[in-house]
């Protein structure tokens, strides 16, 4: 039997590893050692700045296990840092003193962050931004309202000045040049970019060169060459990489930049090769992932003894990974080329950039900022130097019509769909059709494409809807064309990205303007994703929500004090009279729902007449818990088996003066002649002998519908515990303006079963604990009567001088 | 009272202060109700009473430069006063003229606003108008001067 060949590999980072995936796919023959002078396992490096922005953990972005190593009987040295190479004796020696010898040996070392000449970049306080363990320092210094200083405001500076400012610091990016990404962008694409970078509260310094990290041992501030300074706690230095080659250098190989590679990947040695960032192919030392995944297929090929595909080099293109922050670059953008067709298009409300740069009718260039939708489309035209003069007219926009699917179906089968794993459009669609897969996390788990940076996401499901008849399209429908996400994934943006004033969503997500329809959404968003710890913005809640009275047709309000559970006294009835007397109230109506209603008041009169009641807000007029309604159960009624009085002014008191998607009403009866219509309200509660039973999503309005069964249970506070999880978990998931019974109906009893009282321990306390949060963070409305928000929120302005 | 330059006559209203940004506010001129709103870089001053069904529009909610009324959600471009939902009804705000001087909101003496009862306007979209019209482009707008 033949000895297997020795294949050393330096370097444990995505492209060596990558490049041993391929490897094993060709054969068998190599006996593989891996030395990575991280202590980790191959990570998406890619995504560390979703780590330190918090929407990914650290062990979401491995890439390789370890019983990935051991299955494909790879020797991993961790920790071990190779220092010297002999490309005589054929060895490797580690950090730690070993030698190690090879047949092959492959060069993957990739590159450091390149620290420009300052003063005291060797500082405590100044980081870099390029493993794993980085973003873990960094996380550990970003405390809430830090100071950091990123100083560089190409891709890297900018994420990472993101994820720090979502941990709560307060951010300055420093650039040298006279706009962010200057590598990529033009100077229109680049003033969009920090206009939304800024809008993010992210603050931008341009043409400031740093020339010292001021501070004694710790970094306290910087200095820049004009003279001024900038206090900083901590400062990261994101200034660009550089490719390292010092071991390539000691095994003799021709070294420019980087270390120098044809395009069947062999170095001036060979048996040694290189790959990745570390390499320099035709002048180009590529930076970014897929150029580098294409070099890892051609390497594999040629070391293996299949020599044959060739790397031409590849069109660099680069994508800002920012949630809702859309920014593509590809090709070559420079206008002044003689010969170069320019088309641009520009929406300075939208914050939206487009330029396409043309020669001889083919696409060599493309700036996306603020949508980068059709990055693939353009992309391919790059790739492919396709003949663009038939689509001259339709270059920014496709052609109306246009097949949605027809993008997917032109691309050719060997087509990277997922540059972060080299999946291409065969692989996905053959596990689709032998897989049987019909929803986008199965593709996912079963390809592991889209796993990585996201941004095929959307070919994916264009793939899956053209292959997988029976395709589920994820429920994705927009909230308003002001902010076009569905309000699922901008409760998650909002969540992710700490955003607390609805203004914040509209300038960042939406069109910095929003309507009547939005605005009132997202107010309602802001209160319950932070449990009442948001901004409130009043400019953005409907005028009943301003000044807490429902408006009335003719421009009056109507008031409706709190009487809980229906109960009330004579005092309180007198109290009542006296007020709607006093105020020359038009109309005293007692309503359907066991309320009195105070109709024709002025909005100026509201505070005082809320004074002279004493009573609270019965939030009437508001998308938030209404009274409950109940009946005169076991304190009188013959028939009752139990306390619906009592009950239901508890649940009241539980729930009350809290939003929610849209009005919320309740209702307690004691037995189940169903006096107070309990199975006709969002909530009831049905009282029986020895039990009760909840009932939810039910209706008298537009439609009529019987509530569903949530839970039977033996005792009142069961009841009102199964309750209050039906009640947070609608209102962290119901759309706004989406009635409980729409609610309960879209989703079915069965799954909200499942995720309210069936759920696990864990999510049941996480949503009593929310709930207990917000109410918490309430309080009565009215109480604004005293101390108003603005001086003039209840007044009529007189003028402050006479008409003559 | 002052008058200006072109002849307009300006009337001192209130603090800037008492105006909210991105919020109206009413203000009674004699026998007459005009809205200002504060759209953060500019104030503007119009009939307060809605031509359609005579809703509040200071009450409204502000959605860039253009008003939606709280009573029906119909809405008008505050720069030009043209209805921006049912354009063909011919409804239309009278808009007046404000500045700002030492901190104190001004406004343009209105005249000729129908306080009366407006006649409710007939137009084929029902009182719920359309959702998405597509927004007419500002005509040279009269922004307000600084004095």
């Amino acid at each position: 039997m033949k000895v297997k060949d020795r294949l050393v590999v330096v370097g444990n980072g995505m492209a060596g590893t990558a490049c041993i995936e391929q490897i094993l796919k060709y054969s068998p023959r190599f006996e593989i050692t891996v030395f990575g002078d991280e202590t980790h396992v191959n990570y998406n490096r890619i995504l560390l700045s979703s780590v330190l922005a918090g929407e990914k953990a650290s062990d979401e972005i491995v890439l390789n296990s370890l019983d990935w190593y051991r299955q494909n009987d790879i020797r991993l040295r961790l920790g071990v840092r190779v220092v010297d190479v002999d490309a005589a004796t054929k060895t490797v020696t580690g950090d730690d003193g070993s030698v190690t010898s090879f047949d092959k040996l492959l060069i993957a070392t990739g590159s450091t962050p390149l620290i420009p000449p300052m003063e005291g970049s060797q500082k405590k306080g100044v980081y870099v931004f390029r493993t794993l363990d980085d973003t873990r320092a960094l996380l550990d210094c970003s405390r809430n309202g830090a100071r950091a200083v990123v100083i560089g405001g190409g891709l890297l500076g900018l994420e990472a000045a993101r994820g720090l400012q979502v941990q709560g610091c307060d951010v300055t990016v420093v650039h040298l040049m006279d706009r962010l990404m200057e590598r990529q962008l033009d100077l229109a694409g680049g003033s969009h970019l920090k206009a939304k970078i800024e809008c993010l509260g992210v603050k931008v310094l341009l043409e400031k060169d740093t020339v010292a990290i001021l501070g004694e041992e710790k970094a306290t501030g910087v200095r820049f060459r004009d003279g001024s300074e900038l206090d900083a706690d901590f400062v990261v230095i994101a200034a660009g990489i550089r490719p390292n080659t010092e071991l390539a250098r000691k095994a003799g190989l021709a070294v420019n930049r980087g270390i120098l590679v044809n395009d069947h990947m062999e170095t001036s040695n060979a048996e040694i090769f290189a790959v990745g960032e570390c390499v320099e192919h035709k002048g180009i030392c590529y930076g970014l992932v897929a150029p580098l995944l294409e070099q890892g297929k051609v390497l594999a090929a040629t070391i293996t003894g299949n020599k044959g595909p060739t790397y031409e080099g590849s069109v660099p293109a680069a994508k800002l990974k920012i949630m809702g922050m859309d920014v593509f670059s590809a090709g070559d953008f420079r206008e002044e080329t003689f010969g170069n067709d320019v088309v641009r298009y520009e929406d300075p409300a939208l914050g939206i950039y487009k330029k396409l740069t043309l020669r001889d009718n083919k696409l060599v260039g493309v700036i996306l900022v603020g949508d980068a939708a059709d990055s693939h489309r353009y992309m391919d035209w790059l790739q492919e130097k396709a003949d663009l003069s038939e689509h001259r007219r339709q270059l920014l926009f496709p052609a109306p019509g246009a097949d949605k699917g027809l993008d997917v179906a032109e691309m050719s089968d060997n087509k990277v769909i997922c540059g972060c794993h080299g999946v291409s459009k065969s692989s996905i669609v053959r596990a689709i059709r032998d897989r049987g897969l019909s929803t986008l996390s199965q593709l996912k788990e079963c390809t592991r494409a889209s796993t990585g940076c996201g941004s095929c996401t959307e070919l994916c499901q264009h793939l899956l809807k053209a292959v997988a008849p029976q395709f589920e399209e994820e429920e994705k429908k927009a909230l308003c064309q002001c902010v076009p996400h569905s309000e699922q994934q901008l409760r998650e943006m909002v969540r992710s990205q700490r955003l607390r004033s609805v203004q914040q969503v509209l300038d960042i997500y939406g069109n910095g303007v929003g309507c009547e329809h939005c605005k009132p959404a997202l107010s309602y968003m802001m209160d319950m994703v932070w449990c009442g710890g948001h901004v409130e913005d009043r400019s953005a809640r409907f005028v009943n929500d301003r000044v807490h009275a429902n408006i009335q047709r003719d421009g009056t309000f109507s008031v409706v004090p709190r009487i809980r559970g229906g109960v009330t006294s004579p005092g309180e009835l007198r109290r009542i009279a006296d007020v709607a007397e006093k105020y020359k109230v038009k109309m005293v109506k007692i309503t359907g729902s066991q309320r009195i209603d105070l109709l024709g008041v002025r909005k100026s009169d509201l505070p005082k007449i809320w004074a002279d009641l004493g009573m609270p807000s019965g939030q009437a007029y508001s998308k938030g818990v209404r009274m409950v309604k109940t009946c005169v159960g076991t304190d009188f009624c013959r028939f009752g088996v139990q306390d619906s009085i009592a009950t239901g002014v508890e649940l009241e008191r539980r729930f009350e003066n809290l939003f929610t998607p849209h009005k919320f009403k309740m209702a307690v009866v004691g037995c189940p002649r169903n006096c107070a219509e309990a199975t006709v309200k969002d909530i009831g509660l049905v009282g029986q002998e020895g039990s009760w039973q909840v009932v939810v999503g039910g209706a008298a309005g537009k439609r009529v519908r019987k509530a569903d069964v949530l839970v039977t249970v033996e005792s009142t506070e069961q009841a009102l515990q199964s309750a209050a999880l039906f009640f947070q978990y609608y209102r962290e998931n119901a759309n706004y303006l989406e009635r409980s019974y729409d609610f309960v109906e879209r989703l079915g009893i069965e799954r909200v079963r499942r995720e309210t009282i069936y759920a696990p321990l864990a999510v049941q306390q996480g949503l009593r604990d929310r709930l207990r949060k917000s109410k918490a963070g309430s309080r009565d409305a009215w109480l604004e009567g005293d101390e108003p928000r603005t001086p003039t929120q209840f007044v009529q302005i007189h003028p402050m001088e006479n008409l003559q | 009272m002052s008058s200006g330059e072109s002849g307009k006559k300006w009337l001192r209203v209130a603090d800037e202060r008492s105006f909210p940004i991105r919020e109206g506010r009413t203000v009674e001129i004699g026998s007459k109700h005009l809205a200002i709103f504060n759209l953060g870089n500019e104030l503007v001053a119009v009939q307060n009473r809605c031509p359609h069904r005579g809703g509040p529009l200071a009450e409204g909610i502000l959605s860039g430069n253009m008003i939606v009324c709280p009573l029906h959600a119909w809405k008008f471009d505050l720069q030009t006063g043209i209805s921006v939902n049912c354009p063909k009804s011919g409804a239309c705000l009278k808009v007046f003229e404000t500045r700002v001087e030492d901190g104190i909101v001004c406004v343009e003496v209105p005249t000729g606003v129908e306080d009366e009862e407006t006649t409710p306007i007939a137009c084929d979209s029902p009182d719920r108008p359309l959702r998405w019209v597509a927004r007419k482009p500002i005509a040279a707008a009269s922004s307000p001067q600084s004095p």
